[in-house]
């Protein structure tokens, strides 16, 4: 499998991408959608995740055992994640308060074991980071419309700034859960259509 | 130190008010894919349930008399999850032996279970929100019935679904988002009888 770097891309960002294809790894990152500066910083540790993951994965899969890859890999996010969960605390204190158990739940992102099962155990170490980057910025731009949609209606604000005029009655459903799980599945409905539209075109 | 909330009260609440999967999006990737049968639901559910509560009991001891004494605190990840992925494997090991129908019921769910963020976020929630022992077993006992609650539902309604005119880009995944979403919102209306946040 050698594919080229902007096929990787486009793969990654539209084709099969990690959300709306593949169904991956949204447990740990939905509960923060109605927030953009949140979501913003959780994608990014989680691309950085990502990637590094890849590259360690990749660089160390002939020393790997198969039996204990599993568990291997799980400490390798763990070792990440730690990194990523002391820089946030050490920087953006705020911010890392916020996401409480979120930062912690990058481990479990199916995402990233995904990526590093299917991509960094059969390519080199800069391919795979390419990947890794490229899967969180697929992942990044999809929650971020959500996040956007979600901030937008639910306090009227974007990035923490009042955007919407004084009179503009917040919607409360779109700061609860439920609304995550509405604008993913019609995120994943247009997606989707679009995507059968161009099948059908082709043929 | 642990807040003040009657163990009881924590219970009912991590199932229905503050159900993880519904509320806390804890869970999920399992959740979509398995929840297409009944019967699997069920098992992945007891499975669920189960380690937590094991998983959660043991993550409270070391954490209490090993990672906050030796001032670790930083290594929780680390160690909650390699707690979780030996429970997993010694439950797999111990069902094989004492009982083949069980473990041909549930043996081939126990892998999922181990990168299973419900798992870890329960354990993650009562290091933060610093439960007592007795307080973390009733909230993980509740979180897992709340999940194997919300798996159970959610795969009957899919049966029902199966019947129902959706329109072909809905189909799959984005129609199971929108029922969860609609489960969400009933599951919410529960939290004026009881909240803990």
């Amino acid at each position: 499998m050698a594919d080229s770097p902007s096929k990787i891309l486009k793969e990654n960002i539209w084709y099969s991408n990690p959300v709306f294809i593949q169904i991956l790894g949204i447990c740990s990152t939905l509960a923060v959608t109605n927030n953009l500066i949140n979501t913003v910083i959780m994608t990014v540790g989680l691309m950085f995740v990502t990637g590094f993951t890849n590259v360690t994965v990749s660089l160390l899969k002939n020393l790997i055992p198969r039996k204990v890859r599993m568990i291997v890999q799980t400490l390798i996010i763990a070792f990440y994640v730690i990194i990523v969960d002391i820089l946030l605390r050490a920087y953006l204190p705020d911010v890392s308060k916020a996401l409480g158990p979120y930062v912690g739940l990058i481990i479990t992102n199916c995402i990233i074991m995904g990526r590093a099962e299917a991509f960094a155990q059969s390519n080199g170490p800069l391919l795979s980071f390419w990947d890794g980057i490229t899967s969180g910025l697929g992942y990044m731009w999809v929650l971020m419309i959500i996040a956007f949609v979600r901030e937008l209606l639910g306090f009227g604000t974007l990035f923490g700034m009042s955007v919407l005029p004084e009179g503009f009655t917040h919607w409360t459903i779109m700061v609860m859960a439920p609304s995550a799980f509405f604008l993913l599945g019609t995120f994943i409905w247009i997606s989707k259509t679009i995507m059968l539209k161009n099948e059908g075109g082709r043929k | 130190m642990s807040p003040d909330i009657n163990p009881f009260v924590l219970f009912f609440a991590s199932i229905f008010t503050s159900n993880i999967l519904l509320a806390n999006f804890l869970g999920m990737c399992s959740f979509i894919s398995i929840s297409k049968d009944m019967k699997s639901s069920n098992g992945l559910g007891l499975a669920v349930t189960v380690v937590l509560v094991l998983t959660s009991m043991l993550n409270w001891v070391i954490l209490k008399y090993v990672l906050i004494p030796l001032d670790l605190l930083y290594l929780r990840y680390i160690i909650f999850i390699i707690v979780i992925a030996a429970t997993v494997q010694v439950l797999e090991m111990v069902i094989d032996r004492v009982s083949p129908a069980l473990y041909m019921a549930l043996g081939i769910f126990l892998p999922l279970i181990t990168v299973n963020c419900a798992i870890l976020g329960v354990a993650l929630f009562m290091q933060i929100r610093s439960y007592s022992f007795i307080q973390t077993v009733f909230f993980s006992a509740g979180s897992g019935l709340g999940w194997w609650l919300a798996i159970l539902a959610l795969s009957a309604i899919q049966k029902k679904l199966l019947k129902a005119p959706v329109p072909a880009g809905l189909k799959g995944p984005g129609i199971t988002l929108i029922t969860i979403g609609f489960m969400a919102m009933a599951f919410i209306g529960f939290s004026g009888m009881l909240s803990v946040q």
